[in-house]
């Protein structure tokens, strides 16, 4: 009798882009918010983020977004389940490490303990891709980029997911980063102010949005406010700003084709 | 070989002998489940049949059924891991009442809770296999959420399983509003439930609907939809085709 295969898969693919870009002192990290699954759209406002400030943790989590502190901020997309299954785990560790050493988790820390997170699982991956973003210890911006098993880099910019092929040429083209070659060592981060590198963000969202079916973000009527977000139906780009003054969110609508 | 990887805690998992302790495919399964909030809760559909592959074998499974004091759920697949899961609920419910805190569990606590039950037999490569539609009202809020049987999980304002996702989802996407009455709100499912009647081949003309609002669950007595089959195209299907009959 041969041997019985496997008639459902663990993994799945729910689609959506990311990306982060580091300044002099701030970074930007930004995903879209629609949720899909092979040619079905589920649903198109995946998003709730989840506070991770002092001892405060609140229920639900954005499907590409974590708030994991004041200083970092992380983004997936892969397979819902996992990412929110990384998402609960990286908090749950943050919240411990806040217990233990009276303090947040520096961004450098937290791309650590992610590396070291998804490689705990290897021959089980979380079918997670990752670009984590957030503000070193003298307030520079710095982004690290991760595959699903954990192998990681700091760099200047970054972009996962569906999208990434389309999104990366184009941002290799306008940051200009310096070969991460270079002796001595040239610093990655962009020298664009922080409203250009917002602007470059949603610009290339709106490009990505016109070619990858899975990545999207959806016009809704201006007229009201960004944040009666229940009233309307749509796909979003959701983006997080880090800074000195702290954390702020945009929402930016693009097709929702 | 020692299989020690910490995914497969135990070695035999993935052979033959060890395959009957775990689920490979469903036997006894129900169709789509469709959930809409609506101005007073959340409304939910669903149909009694339980089908055994192609025969139609149960024709009144109750496939929705209220949790606690604020929240209803509806599934659909394997039958018997549904009951399962109503097993592991009970349980829940009956620990957070023995609390007698006067706090109770909500609709996006037992959502949370069935996601991680899913997500955890998932992992272990032995699947619940359902579609569920978690749907509830907690001081005001309305919660209506979804988890499939490998763990993914949102909430919208529709939600549907199955089939449901293919033909209710649209028309859900098209006229849904905030605020649906309660008979608009049935008039929509009934909609979404006939085009799933007429073009799924496991749907059985007998449904229930469920609502689900701050006073409590009321689930209606099963009944049938109106159908027409009366197109001219059925009178006579040959008339066009020469040499058939």
């Amino acid at each position: 009798m041969t041997k019985q295969q496997a008639n459902w898969s663990p993994y799945d693919n729910n689609g959506g882009s990311c990306v982060a870009i580091a300044g002099a002192d701030y970074c930007v990290i930004a995903a879209d918010t629609r949720m899909s699954t092979g040619y079905n759209i589920l649903t198109r406002d995946y998003s709730k983020i989840c506070k991770l400030l002092f001892y405060e943790s609140s229920l639900a989590c954005t499907f590409v977004q974590l708030v994991v502190s004041r200083k970092c901020v992380m983004a997936s997309s892969g397979f819902q389940a996992d990412v929110r299954a990384l998402q609960k785990h990286l908090a749950a560790r943050h919240l411990i490490y806040q217990h233990q050493h009276n303090k947040q988790m520096s961004c450098p820390a937290m791309a650590q303990l992610l590396s070291n997170t998804l490689y705990y699982k290897r021959f089980f991956p979380y079918y997670s891709f990752n670009v984590l973003g957030g503000l070193d210890n003298e307030g520079k911006g710095c982004v690290f980029t991760y595959d699903a098993v954990g192998s990681y880099e700091k760099v200047g910019y970054s972009s996962q997911g569906s999208g990434s092929t389309l999104i990366m040429p184009f941002l290799d083209n306008q940051l200009k980063s310096p070969s991460p070659l270079l002796l001595p060592a040239l610093d990655a981060v962009t020298p664009l102010s922080e409203p250009e590198a917002v602007d470059l963000v949603k610009t290339v969202f709106a490009s990505a949005t016109e070619r990858d079916i899975y990545t999207v973000v959806h016009p809704f009527n201006t007229a009201l406010s960004n944040f009666s977000l229940d009233v309307l139906q749509g796909d979003k780009l959701e983006i997080v700003i880090l800074n000195a003054s702290g954390i702020r969110r945009e929402y930016m609508d693009l097709r929702k084709d | 070989m020692n299989l020690m990887d910490s995914s497969h805690s135990n070695p035999m998992s993935l052979c033959s002998q060890a395959d009957s302790q775990r689920t490979l495919y469903p036997y006894v399964t129900g169709t789509s489940v469709i959930g809409v909030k609506y101005k007073d809760g959340i409304l939910m559909a669903a149909d009694m049949g339980g089908s055994y592959g192609s025969t139609l074998r149960y024709k009144s499974v109750e496939r929705m059924k209220p949790i606690g004091k604020h929240s209803l759920l509806g599934a659909s697949g394997e039958i018997s891991d549904f009951q399962e899961i109503l097993h592991y609920l009970d349980e829940l419910i009956l620990y957070d009442n023995m609390w007698d805190d006067g706090n109770s569990l909500g609709p996006k606590e037992v959502h949370s809770y069935l996601t991680r039950v899913m997500y955890n037999r998932r992992n272990k490569f032995n699947p619940l296999w359902n579609s569920l539609v978690l749907g509830g009202v907690k001081n005001g809020q309305k919660y209506l959420g979804t988890v499939s049987m490998i763990g993914v999980h949102f909430e919208d304002n529709h939600v549907a399983t199955g089939f449901g996702n293919h033909l209710a989802r649209p028309i859900l996407r098209d006229e849904w509003h905030e605020d649906l009455s309660f008979e608009d709100g049935v008039k929509l499912l009934e909609k979404c439930m006939r085009v799933l009647l007429y073009r799924d081949r496991s749907a059985v003309n007998k449904l229930q609907i469920a609502k689900i609002t701050e006073e409590g669950v009321t689930i209606s007595q099963p009944y049938s939809l109106k159908t027409f089959w009366g197109f001219s195209a059925f009178q006579n299907p040959t008339v066009g085709a020469e040499g058939s009959w």
